[in-house]
């Protein structure tokens, strides 16, 4: 009986470990290292994210933005992606502060909590939280946010101009920051153009769930929509439907057209490198947070990425491209707040 | 709440609710057969997400969905052979070595589908078959008969499963193993080669539930099944271990879901109560199972390792 035993907790042991391995490198693992931030040393900065660095949305379009700085700025990055676990999320953070980081994001308004608590421990290091607007009137702290309203609105111009149905569809995940900023800048640009076509709304309640937005998409089909949109990583599966059903589609947070380039018209590519910068500069200056920054469409940190490939009628693109430049010199306003 | 009740909106909130189904009557189905034998496998959304990968992995390179679909299969076969040394031969607690199941599982199809894919690209998806003779019926034809293989697969599987259970020696065998294996074994039936076989089985038909998913979505991520194996395994309760009953339990569920995005779509659920009406499935299906889970008996040996003379 005692040898059974020892054979059960032996095999329970063995496949515990192995879930634990297993599990452990289902996400990228973290760097140690030493301090940076002197001209020879390079900056070292970590990344805090709550979905994968390739996901062709939210976090693919921070670490886009951190490779885009990785040479000119001479940057150490280690990233921890897919903690959607926000207490994981948090221990990444801390871990990543007392490992001597000289900046350390946190990619995710689910976490500003988190920082919060963290950064007063860790005065000299550096700490940027986003999508938000709020420091905490903490000196360590940077925010950093996007006008997701401006490029939503552009795209529902454009989108205003291609549907022929008049029936768009939009599937977003939770009703909340990025997500409602797009979401409503594009309702207000579809409004704008022409307001006898309807805009259906339909929040998951998810980020992540790529099942319930396929089938929003499919919805939105039945419900006779031509053209579509959606904020999340998990559009890949509504960009699916949409391409099934040659449904034109717009993106948002990264270039969604190597999904389906065939029906993907367009996307708001955050370039986050813009305020990355200026949080850079910032800390090698010696000012470690306080402020909050914004891309958007004037400041370049919000670009509307055509795919070339798709044949978007000249005169739409034209009221598209007019909604941009309205934008930039203040003559549209979106009429969104936060 | 008129638009809802077109016959347009109502086809297509149907047709969606028995896609949405498909996923877990198969994984459900299979966590029955393992159940009936005495065997519980907490593992299920773990070899489902494994068996979405290689589904997804094969119709990427192959391009060809079957393939994917025997893949996904294979794939669960596997895990069901692995799954069952721990839990048959090993005699390990079945809850615990089924959460490490689901935990490798999910750990091992996102570090797969990092190294070998990165960024998710599309691949095709099940072309919708239509039923001859059925599918031009008006209304009824659209709802029921103009839908993907796999989901004629699954539901053909119930009566399928039924027979197998109700019908035939071995079905027998496996409820007697179930139920009593210390009885079953004492009349000559091999407990450990029943239970083995079962969680095969069980397990591939979670494999092809993997599968389903990923061709019927077009794509892979991290976490696919977003826990849809767990729901799998609360509808064989649902069902009282029953195919008929768990095809109800995953048609209800389905159903809800399906009704709920449609509500969302049309506006009746308004963007203030978008969070609440989330849970509405999951909620439906727990209350529907306490009601009805109550009054029948789960098998007497469900869950606890058999050890001649032990």
């Amino acid at each position: 009986m005692g040898t059974k035993l020892l054979r059960r907790s032996a095999l329970l042991a063995l496949v515990a470990v192995m879930a634990i391995i297993a599990a452990a490198c289902g996400n990228n693992g973290t760097t140690s290292g030493g301090g940076g931030g002197s001209p020879s040393a390079p900056l070292k900065v970590a990344l805090v994210a709550p979905s994968a660095t390739n996901d062709l949305a939210f976090t693919q379009s921070m670490t886009d933005a951190l490779n885009a700085l990785k040479e000119s700025e001479n940057l150490d990055i280690a990233v921890s992606d897919n903690l959607f676990v926000v207490d994981d999320a948090a221990s990444a953070i801390r871990n990543y502060a007392s490992q001597g980081y000289d900046l350390v994001i946190a990619h995710g308004s689910q976490f500003g909590g988190s920082v919060e608590q963290i950064a007063p421990d860790f005065p000299d290091v550096s700490f940027a939280w986003g999508t938000a607007g709020d420091t905490f009137g903490l000196t360590n702290v940077y925010a950093y946010q996007a006008a997701s309203d401006q490029g939503g609105y552009v795209q529902g111009v454009l989108a205003a101009g291609l549907t022929k149905s008049k029936v768009i569809g939009v599937v977003g995940p939770i009703e909340v920051g990025d997500a409602k900023l797009y979401v409503d800048g594009f309702k207000a640009g579809v409004e704008a153009t022409d307001p006898s076509t309807s805009v259906k709304v339909n929040y998951t309640g998810s980020f992540s769930d790529v099942g319930l937005a396929a089938e929003a998409a499919r919805s939105f089909v039945a419900a006779k929509a031509d053209v579509m949109t959606g904020s999340a990583q998990m559009v890949v599966g509504a960009v699916g439907v949409a391409k099934t059903n040659e449904v034109a589609w717009f993106g948002t947070q990264a270039n969604q057209t190597s999904l389906a380039p065939s029906v993907v018209v367009a996307s708001q590519v955050y370039h986050w490198e813009v305020v990355l910068k200026q949080i850079i500069d910032g800390i090698k200056a010696g000012t470690l947070g306080g402020q909050t920054y914004t891309i958007d469409l004037e400041n370049g940190g919000e670009v509307i990425e055509y795919n070339s490939d798709y044949n978007l009628p000249a005169e739409v693109k034209a009221a598209g491209d007019a909604a941009i430049e309205g934008i930039k010199s203040g003559s549209i306003q979106t009429g969104v707040k936060e | 709440m008129r638009q809802f009740f077109t016959l347009a909106v109502l086809t297509a909130t149907v047709a969606s609710g028995i896609r949405l189904a498909t996923p877990f009557l198969l994984a459900s189905l299979g966590e029955t057969i393992g159940q009936r034998s005495g065997v519980l496998n907490l593992g299920v959304d773990g070899i489902m997400l494994l068996g979405a990968f290689g589904a997804y992995y094969t119709a990427l390179h192959a391009e060809n969905l079957w393939l994917a679909v025997l893949l996904g299969t294979l794939v669960g076969a596997l895990m069901g052979l692995i799954t069952a040394v721990v839990s048959v031969t090993m005699k390990a607690e079945q809850g615990i070595s089924g959460i490490g199941v689901f935990l490798f599982g999910l750990g091992l199809s996102d570090l797969l589908f990092q190294k070998f894919v990165g960024t998710p690209l599309p691949i095709d998806t099940l072309p919708t078959a239509r039923v001859p003779l059925l599918a031009n019926i008006p209304t009824i034809g659209k709802m029921l008969f103009q839908a993907n293989l796999m989901v004629y697969v699954a539901f053909l599987l119930v009566p399928a499963v039924a027979f197998v259970l109700n019908r035939t020696t071995y079905g027998t065998n496996i409820k007697a193993v179930g139920e009593n294996p210390a009885a079953a074994d004492s009349v000559g039936v091999n407990v450990a080669r029943v239970r083995y076989s079962t969680i095969i089985i069980g397990s591939s038909l979670a494999g092809l539930a993997g599968a389903t998913l990923a061709i019927q979505l077009g794509i892979f991520q991290q976490n696919l099944t977003q826990g849809q194996g767990f729901i799998a395994v609360a509808l064989v309760y649902f069902g009282a271990w029953r195919p008929s009953g768990v095809m109800a339990g995953s048609l209800l569920y389905g159903m809800v879901a399906a009704i709920v995005l449609t509500w969302k779509t049309l506006g009746i659920i308004p963007q203030s109560a978008s969070d609440l009406a989330a849970m509405a499935p999951a909620v439906l299906t727990v209350v529907a199972l306490v009601v009805v889970a109550r009054r029948f008996r789960q098998p007497a040996a469900l869950a606890k390792p058999y050890e001649r003379g032990g």
